[in-house]
């Protein structure tokens, strides 16, 4: 017995390693190697050599001002969704509501933050576009839309299209959260003499803060990388570092196939930054919400 | 005059009456333990002194002010609860000082009182730790520093004791009996253990399903139980069927050997009486009058007290016997003789 | 918080989410001048190109979702039985299709993958076929990963592992007959999400120029008016159902966990 667990002891290690090979290969093959090359290929000249040119290529007005754009967009969709998510979950959480909400909206959270991309678009365009349902009503009564500024082709219809899948994601992970206030610290603030606002003000806040936060970071990732949507509602017409990475690779619009890499090696570091930043969040919120 | 009176107090969830008809004149100063097993309604009650629960009946009164109807942030209360509630964002300073500063006290004062406070607890070097660097005892006493700050009026616990270690727990036990008694703060102290509710309160209500049984010092409750229910929670009991010979006289007849209870105690022809550990005392001793034989079954030395499990006129008893060093506990098998007093008796009547 | 507000919070989202969803399903049925029909679901359903796409999409699916299994669940339990240090590698893996967006991974699969490389996929049909399956197979790893991962802790699977072998299975065996069965109901709540992920999916197919459900819909989108909410319409029913479906099978299993 001894002398079989010392020969086994020198094979084992090997061995075992075996187990994950083949996810070891999809991932490498599949994940990390699509990634390095991006990576890679956002600091190469046409023939191979090292070079900041690509990045530094990156500073043209109109990539300038996609950028901007776009994080214009993942900011105010991020921010909003928070806002509202957080609304609607204190209101399931601690309004007094029935209890037989909780389960639906948490299903219903579930389907919303999946039903994005091309159908999410039309469901609005055939809502509140040009010839939409609402639209339409709205004029009967005499409010014209349009003559009021309001187009969802552009920059803020694609805001209010982004928060149908931004507000459940925020629902999602901020209801376990409200979950974990525990109720004592609610009542040892009352017996302390402080008031529901004062109360919000110097216990709960705080400590959702970091996963607030988070979830924040995390939404923003979200509607930076976010493509079909914007595709489809409005195309072209609307200047975002997704469409325009989506424009060069189909058919290398700006000139140059190096800057793709640029653009998408720039994206990389935008949604890598913004979920490091989740991710600590998370890890220091459970800290406290244990 | 009572400084916290609670009057016909009740509480009803939906058709579960949950607490009935309770009453208690708690004086200023005083330590009240409310003991009973769970489910009993201790905790409801305290909670509605609290604030958080709303009686369905009844009033609560502390220092001539009705606070029934009152909300919980408005009644000037100290509560502590099992799961300490340290609020984990802040420090144990800003934990201590939460109160003060939620009443808008300014700073120079809030400092001093924290410190004040820390030093009570002993825990000064600990005001800039956050709770989750703490130990169960520490937060726990932090948790009382952070109750007594705003000086309230009353200190309610809620088995603050229950999620410690045994050791820690009898010392915090005593800690707090030592600051409640230096502050001089009225204090309800629930708790479901009879030793810590025996150990350090003035006055202890056993509660049952609901109701208040018995209302008394520790003392009174052990030794002259008014219900069933409070002689077998508290302590350990050992009863015994006697045969009454004389009712008029309190003759009764234990076994073979003969019985003098106290005046008005007999009743009847049949009734059971009831002993202490401690009242059945191994070998003849002075002023205990009846002696009967019994058959070690057990013995279980546990250091300073040796109890023993005997079998007496049919019942199998417990008995409590001080160590000794000069004499070694009896061995299980032996006959030995038993001697107890009438006086000792605790009659029960249901 | 007041009961007012709590109710205004709610009924100001519900509005929200629900508006959309009723807007398209009127639209949907207005081809028909004055009157509500179903003339757009049947325009829809009597284009050939619906059908192929759709069944295109249906059969990734179904390759992605085998492709996962077999990737995941050994891995999973491999991972929990022998390699618990490979875990942060495994779980780091997971998270990075969360992090990189789609858009990256399949410019990186061109540009690696195209007919001057080492691995030319994207030179043929199937190649690409195969391709587009493993995209999706990263997108639903996450998911697929973490519902197995929970099902596996679960169930006690060193002891299940040590007894099958006691009895002389191999690991397929193991694999096959006394892990896949114990955390079927994981697999399956992943492979519906699977399917409702690949359903939609765009950015990718339409990169790859594959006939995927997901360019289909948009190019309807570009050149119809009625069809496209039609469509929307079909494949927010279809989300729904994975996702009942996903339930459905999470609550089963919970009774049958209660029965034994």
């Amino acid at each position: 017995m001894a002398k079989d667990s010392a020969w086994r002891g020198k094979r084992r290690l090997p061995l075992e390693w075996l187990g994950i090979l083949p996810f070891a290969i999809f991932a490498v093959l599949f994940l990390i190697m699509p990634t390095m090359r991006i990576v890679i290929g956002a600091f190469q000249t046409s023939d191979g050599g090292f070079t900041f040119q690509n990045l530094l290529d990156l500073n043209t007005p109109s990539i300038r001002s996609s950028y901007w754009t776009s994080i214009k967009l993942s900011l105010i969709s991020a921010g909003l969704g928070c806002v509202i998510g957080f609304a609607m979950a204190a209101a399931v959480v601690f309004g007094g509501l029935p209890k037989g909400i909780r389960s639906p909206l948490m299903t219903f959270s579930g389907v919303a933050s999946n039903f994005a991309g091309v159908p999410l678009a039309f469901a609005f365009i055939a809502t509140i576009g040009p010839a939409g349902l609402i639209t339409m009503e709205l004029r009967d009564v005499g409010i014209n839309l349009r003559a009021y500024g309001f187009n969802l082709l552009s920059f803020w219809g694609l805001v209010i299209t982004y928060l149908f899948f931004q507000i459940p994601l925020m629902i999602l992970i901020i209801i376990p959260a409200l979950d974990g206030l525990k109720r004592e610290w609610r009542e040892a603030a009352a017996v302390l003499g402080a008031t529901t606002t004062q109360y919000w003000r110097m216990v709960a806040l705080p400590i959702l803060f970091p996963s607030l936060l988070g979830t924040f970071a995390l939404l923003f990732a979200n509607a930076f990388g976010a493509v079909a949507t914007a595709f489809a509602l409005t195309g072209p017409q609307l200047n975002i570092v997704p469409i325009k990475l989506f424009a060069q690779i189909r058919g290398d619009v700006l000139g140059n196939p190096n800057l793709g890499f640029a653009l998408a090696f720039g994206m990389i570091l935008i949604t890598v930054l913004a979920n490091t930043i989740y991710i600590v969040l998370r890890v220091r919120s459970e800290r406290w919400l244990k | 005059m009572s400084f916290l009176t609670i009057s016909h107090l009740e509480k009803a969830f939906g058709s579960n009456l949950v607490v009935k008809d309770f009453n208690l004149q708690v004086a200023k100063g005083e330590f009240i333990s409310l003991l009973g097993p769970s489910g009993c309604g201790k905790t409801t009650v305290l909670r509605m002194v609290a604030g958080f629960e709303m009686p369905t009946a009844g009033s609560i009164t502390i220092d001539g002010q009705e606070v029934t109807g009152l909300k919980a942030n408005a009644r000037n209360i100290g509560m502590m609860f099992q799961a300490y509630a340290l609020f984990p964002n802040l420090t144990v300073a800003d934990n201590v000082a939460f109160g003060l500063k939620v009443k808008g006290v300014p700073r120079a004062k809030r400092d001093a009182r924290v410190a004040e406070m820390l030093k009570l607890i002993g825990l000064t070097e600990m005001s800039g730790r956050f709770p989750f660097q703490l130990s169960g005892g520490q937060q726990q006493r932090v948790a009382l520093a952070r109750a007594l700050a705003p000086s309230p009026r009353v200190l309610l616990l809620d088995e603050p004791l229950s999620a410690l270690d045994a050791k820690v727990r009898v010392s915090l036990r005593n800690e707090i009996r030592d600051i409640q008694q230096r502050l001089g703060i009225t204090t309800i102290f629930v708790t479901h253990d009879q030793e810590e509710a025996m150990s350090i309160s003035d006055r202890i209500v056993v509660m049952n399903a609901g109701i208040a049984d018995q209302v008394g010092t520790p003392f009174e409750i052990y030794n002259r139980p008014t219900t069933r229910f409070v002689a077998n929670f508290v302590g350990t009991l050992n009863t015994f069927a006697v045969k009454v010979d004389d009712a008029a006289t309190g003759r009764v007849r234990l076994g073979g050997a003969a019985l003098t209870l106290p005046p008005g105690l007999a009743v009847g022809t049949d009734m059971h009486i009831a002993l202490r550990p401690e009242a059945l005392r191994l070998g003849r001793e002075p002023g205990y009058e009846t002696v009967v034989m019994g058959q070690i079954e057990e013995v279980h030395f546990m250091g300073s007290i040796i109890r023993l499990r005997a079998r007496v006129a049919g019942e199998l008893v417990v008995m409590d016997t001080f160590n000794r060093a000069d004499q070694p506990p009896p061995v299980p098998g032996t006959e030995v003789e038993i001697s107890l007093s009438g006086k000792d008796a605790i009659v029960l009547n249901g | 918080m007041s009961r007012f507000l709590a109710w205004f919070a709610l009924i100001f989202g519900c509005l929200y989410f629900l508006l959309p969803l009723v807007g398209m399903t009127e639209f949907s049925l207005k081809m028909r001048r004055g009157e509500y029909s179903f003339d757009a679901y049947r325009r829809v359903f009597e284009d050939q190109r619906f059908w192929d796409t759709f069944s295109y999409s249906l059969a990734l699916s179904a390759a992605t979702i085998v492709v996962g299994v077999f990737l995941v669940v050994p891995t999973a339990y491999w991972v929990r039985l022998k390699l618990p240090q490979a875990r942060p590698f495994v779980e780091f893996v997971t998270l990075l299709p969360l992090v990189i967006p789609a858009i990256v991974l399949v410019f990186g699969y061109i540009r690696l993958y195209n007919t001057s490389s080492w691995l030319p996929l994207t030179g043929s049909a199937l190649g690409t076929d195969f391709l587009l399956t493993m995209g999706y197979t990263t997108l639903a790893l996450p998911y697929m990963y973490r519902s197995v991962d929970t099902g596996l802790r679960t169930i006690d699977v060193a002891t299940l592992t040590e007894a099958a072998q006691s009895l002389g299975a191999g690991w397929i065996t193991i694999l096959g007959r006394i892990i896949l069965p114990n955390v079927m109901v994981a697999v399956l709540s992943g492979a519906f999400l699977t399917l409702a992920i690949v359903l939609g999916e765009f950015t990718m197919a339409a990169l790859l120029n594959r006939p995927a459900f997901g360019p289909y819909m948009q190019l309807l989108g570009a050149n119809r008016a009625y069809e496209p909410p039609a469509l929307a319409v079909i494949a927010f029913a279809i989300t729904w159902g994975c996702m009942g479906l996903m339930q459905l099978v999470t609550r089963l299993s919970k009774h049958e966990r209660a029965k034994a």
